[in-house]
């Protein structure tokens, strides 16, 4: 698999860090990481810079993580991206919407690197 | 009943300590590869020099707080990141995102509760000279845990 590049949307910089960490962990190459510290941020991100997958948390400020997934859609250059929501967020009405509004995986914190694997690599067309 | 009696009876009830408890340790074994063990408040001291927050609204609604010293939130940031830790801004958001998991992940254990209530983004206060005061009626669960030799206090308020 290619190296890829991806935006890693949080509030908090030391879990941008530690999903960044987990991705390598999981043996995925990066060419690039950009960071954004809420959904408006990172869809400024998007018009500058054109990424092979989104992870992103929900519960943010300016923008939360489902208005940002909505309108990620909008984005010519983003349109097909996988989306793996990354939240503390464990109800089945916020993973009902945030798979509705277009995102392709959901990972509940805490999180184990394993489980970062376990969701990113298949949207990746990497084989476990 | 009033909703404060009501919140009061399903905590006891429920046996919410325990379930905090364990919210903490899984947040603890997970993100920072460590053990934490419930000691009794009053056999350990610290000075909380900081303080997360993060808010509860709908099912629940209230205030559930991390409080630690200085030194232990740099740890904190330390075993969250390995060798890039070490400002006090990082040590704040390590603690705010410890309180986040915590807060999420105590939710998440209430049967029914999970799906009626909503989370604020983490709050941190610096610093140990201030007095929180609730003028709401309700519940407190209060618990203390050692890690790596630090207190770490934990407190969830509840209004009815």
């Amino acid at each position: 698999m290619d190296k890829i590049r991806a935006l890693i949307v949080d509030d908090s910089s030391v879990m941008r860090k530690i999903v960044e960490r987990s991705l390598r962990q999981a043996g995925i190459e990066l060419e690039k990481v950009v960071e954004a510290a809420n959904g408006a941020e990172g869809l400024a991100a998007l018009q500058s810079n054109v990424v092979d997958l989104i992870l992103c948390d929900i519960n943010m400020p300016v923008m939360d993580g489902l208005e940002f997934v909505r309108q990620v859609a909008t984005v010519e250059t983003a349109k097909g991206v996988p989306i793996v929501m990354i939240t503390t967020e464990g109800s089945e009405s916020h993973v009902v919407q945030a798979l509705s509004a277009g995102a392709r995986g959901y990972i509940r914190k805490p999180f184990t690197p394993d489980q970062v694997k376990e969701h990113v690599l298949p949207l990746l067309g990497k084989k476990r | 009943m009033s909703a404060a009696g009501r919140l009061a009876e399903r905590s006891h009830e429920e046996n919410w300590l325990p379930i905090l408890e364990l919210a903490i340790q899984e947040v603890f074994e997970i993100m920072l590869g460590c053990q934490v063990k419930p000691v009794a408040p009053s056999e350990h001291k610290t000075n909380a020099e900081f303080t997360a927050m993060v808010g509860l609204a709908g099912a629940l609604c209230g205030i559930l707080t991390v409080r630690c010293d200085a030194n232990t939130a740099r740890l904190i940031a330390t075993h969250m990141l390995g060798d890039a830790a070490g400002s006090e801004e990082q040590a704040a958001d390590a603690l705010g995102e410890i309180c986040n998991m915590i807060t999420g992940n105590f939710k998440n254990k209430l049967a029914g509760t999970d799906e009626q209530c909503m989370l604020s983004v983490p709050s941190i206060i610096s610093g140990g000279e201030y007095t929180f005061r609730s003028l709401a009626d309700g519940v407190s669960i209060e618990t203390a845990l050692l890690y790596e030799g630090a207190s770490i206090f934990v407190r969830l308020q509840l209004h009815s």
